[in-house]
């Protein structure tokens, strides 16, 4: 605990301060008239499913290939809650599906 | 408290619940391990609310990090969240107090779940989405306060609960691939984000990522947006 406790509670200040920022600057910038540019409306519907994509990709960066429990673990399980979804299209019983078929592997198959 | 709206906001959170009581965890534990104890860890979970964010926070924290420097990684780390407010400036209009609430409470989990939840039928939108975000920041909470007090105690082996997280992600991408009318800004995103997490590294993939995405959808606005012919045909007449 390097800081005092008021440099810590000015440090937290800065963190939320500045994360609140990051998400309300959209807002702020383009929520005043009726309607938003037209652009920004495209952008809107199109950014989701990019941005799921890159949360996925993201979620799943520590994948390494030298050995079989860094993919096989990710990869399938990642592989069980698609199936999953595309057979039952029920979201729990994909996610609990897939992160339960995870935590067997991770614990008791590659350790 | 509208019992119907609750009931119908819980069971849409439940895989936000399982990650974010096991990142949250990890985040109590690694604030308790650095000399915070547990009103440090709510504190931040109620005033900051970002899991990447509050995580570098503890390494900020621990080096003792100036003031414009803990300004500064915030920022990059957090870069993401500028476009995820594009998405809500629609749903979230006429919220009224409980706006600002939405915008503060806008994590990645939470947009995941706002972009792609109904509300069903004879529940208000709004309180649907209210809800949603309020469940999901107190899982964020109490995940932090339980990892801080109970620490090391825990009985049961929770390694690997948090890939709730990237099933959430998945699950949404295959209802949003069954919806969408193009499959291309989903394409794209998984490759723009593969390509630079090889080109930049797992530390630093999200920022070119995400510049390459907002490029790339916004060239291909005249093959993806149904709106951009007629636009062009009204202004020339």
């Amino acid at each position: 605990m390097p800081l005092t406790p008021a440099q810590t509670l000015a440090s937290i200040a800065v963190m939320a301060g500045v994360t609140f920022l990051t998400r309300a600057l959209p807002f702020l910038l383009f929520d005043r008239g009726e309607h938003p540019p037209k652009l920004v409306l495209y952008l809107g519907r199109v950014l989701p499913p990019a941005i799921i994509a890159m949360l996925i990709v993201y979620c799943l960066k520590g994948v390494t290939f030298s050995a079989m429990g860094g993919w096989v673990p990710p990869l399938s399980a990642g592989l069980a809650a698609v199936l999953l979804h595309i057979w039952k299209g029920n979201d729990l019983l994909s996610i609990f599906g897939a992160t339960v078929f995870y935590m067997i592997l991770v614990q008791g198959v590659f350790v | 408290m509208n019992r119907t709206t609750l009931a119908a906001a819980f069971p849409v959170t439940v895989p936000v619940l399982m990650g974010y009581l096991a990142i949250g965890m990890a985040f109590g534990l690694m604030l308790q391990s650095i000399g915070y104890g547990v009103g440090w860890a709510a504190l931040m979970s109620l005033t900051i609310y970002a899991g990447s964010g509050q995580y570098l926070g503890v390494s900020l924290l621990a080096a003792g990090a100036s003031l414009p420097q803990v300004a500064f990684l915030t920022l990059m780390i957090n870069f993401r969240h500028l476009v995820y407010g594009l998405s809500m400036l629609e749903k979230f209009r006429g919220m009224g107090w409980r706006k600002f609430y939405m915008i503060f409470s806008l994590t990645d989990e939470t947009y995941a779940l706002l972009s792609s939840a109904q509300a069903p039928e004879g529940v208000e939108e709004h309180d649907f989405f209210f809800w949603v975000a309020l469940l999901d920041q107190s899982y964020w909470v109490l995940g932090s306060v339980i990892g801080s007090v109970l620490g090391a105690a825990l009985s049961f082996d929770t390694t690997g609960v948090d890939f709730a997280m990237t099933a959430l992600f998945l699950v949404i991408a295959v209802g949003q691939w069954k919806a969408a009318g193009s499959h291309l800004p989903a394409l794209l995103g998984g490759a723009a984000t593969l390509a630079s997490l090889l080109l930049a590294g797992a530390e630093d993939m999200l920022l070119p990522a995400l510049a390459v995405i907002v490029i790339a959808l916004t060239l291909l606005r005249p093959r993806l947006d149904p709106d951009w012919n007629r636009e062009e045909e009204k202004s020339c007449p």
